[in-house]
């Protein structure tokens, strides 16, 4: 089970990347994976590790992008969303 | 870490195993990738152990089961996303054509309506026909379609093994 929200640090930290997915999305898992091996920067929240206050608010943020609140919802320097596992759009929104 | 029990990977194989043979006889498949699979099932065992049932492990639950009923897998969108997509929401069943590896499963958009206009959040329906009442009432799988005529409806559905709740008055 990975950490309910965090921080990976890596050599692209250019853009500014939240991820939101959930903890047994296996979508999820993937697209964090690409990011991972693509050496990209980004924020991280699994949305059903999280609970109260702090889960609305996140949900809150994903829904303005994603009004679906599906998983993974990749938000690139509060400017653009992908939405699901999607490397070809996320290559080319992060100049990969 | 938050503190949740891991899943053993025997029980992963146990459910695995049962979901792949109860899928076979029914003309479903699972996903043939196995490591993906493999995670969804462990997906489910996780949610079952969080909400007392299989919620769908790509969407979140909210741990109120009435809530949720759409989302318990199988879900009541797998067969359209079968149909339309070649696999279901998360992917945990495709197609004979990406089974045989004719086709790749996608990450699909998500076709079950915002809250507030789901089935389970509408009066539940047993629709007027002309000709009077049927002999016996007719039951309806919300998941496969499954019909059948008698007092109430199965314990678990014959066809896609959904639990009675998941059923509703057709005729």
């Amino acid at each position: 089970m990975p950490e309910a929200k965090g921080k990976v640090s890596g050599p692209h930290s250019e853009n500014r990347i939240a991820f939101y997915g959930l903890s047994t999305c296996i979508w999820c898992k993937r697209t964090r994976q690409y990011l991972e091996s693509e050496g990209v920067e980004f924020d991280f929240a699994y949305v059903d590790l999280l609970q109260g206050q702090e889960r609305e608010e996140v949900l809150s943020r994903i829904r303005q992008w994603n009004p679906a609140t599906s998983f993974p919802t990749i938000v690139i320097n509060d400017t653009q969303c992908v939405v699901g596992y999607r490397p070809e759009e996320l290559k080319e929104a992060l100049g990969l | 870490m938050n503190g949740e029990a891991v899943i053993p990977s025997e029980k992963i194989d146990v459910l695995y195993k049962r979901l792949y043979q109860e899928a076979e006889a029914a003309g479903y498949h699972l996903n043939p990738d196995q490591e993906f699979t493999r995670g969804l099932v462990e997906g489910l065992l996780t949610n079952e152990q969080r909400y007392g049932y299989w919620a769908c492990p790509c969407r979140l639950a909210t741990g109120d089961k009435q809530k949720d009923l759409d989302v318990i897998c199988p879900c009541d969108y797998r067969d359209a996303d079968l149909v339309q997509w070649g696999a279901c929401y998360c992917a945990l069943y495709v197609s004979d054509e990406i089974r045989q590896g004719e086709r790749q499963a996608e990450s699909i958009p998500e076709r079950r309506p915002p809250e507030g206009q789901r089935l389970q959040d509408r009066p539940a329906r047993a629709p007027a026909r002309p000709g009077g009442e049927p002999a016996l009432p007719v039951w309806r799988c919300r998941v496969c379609g499954y019909l059948c005529a008698r007092e109430d409806p199965p314990a678990v559905c014959p066809i896609c093994k959904a639990r009675r709740e998941r059923f509703e008055r057709f005729w």
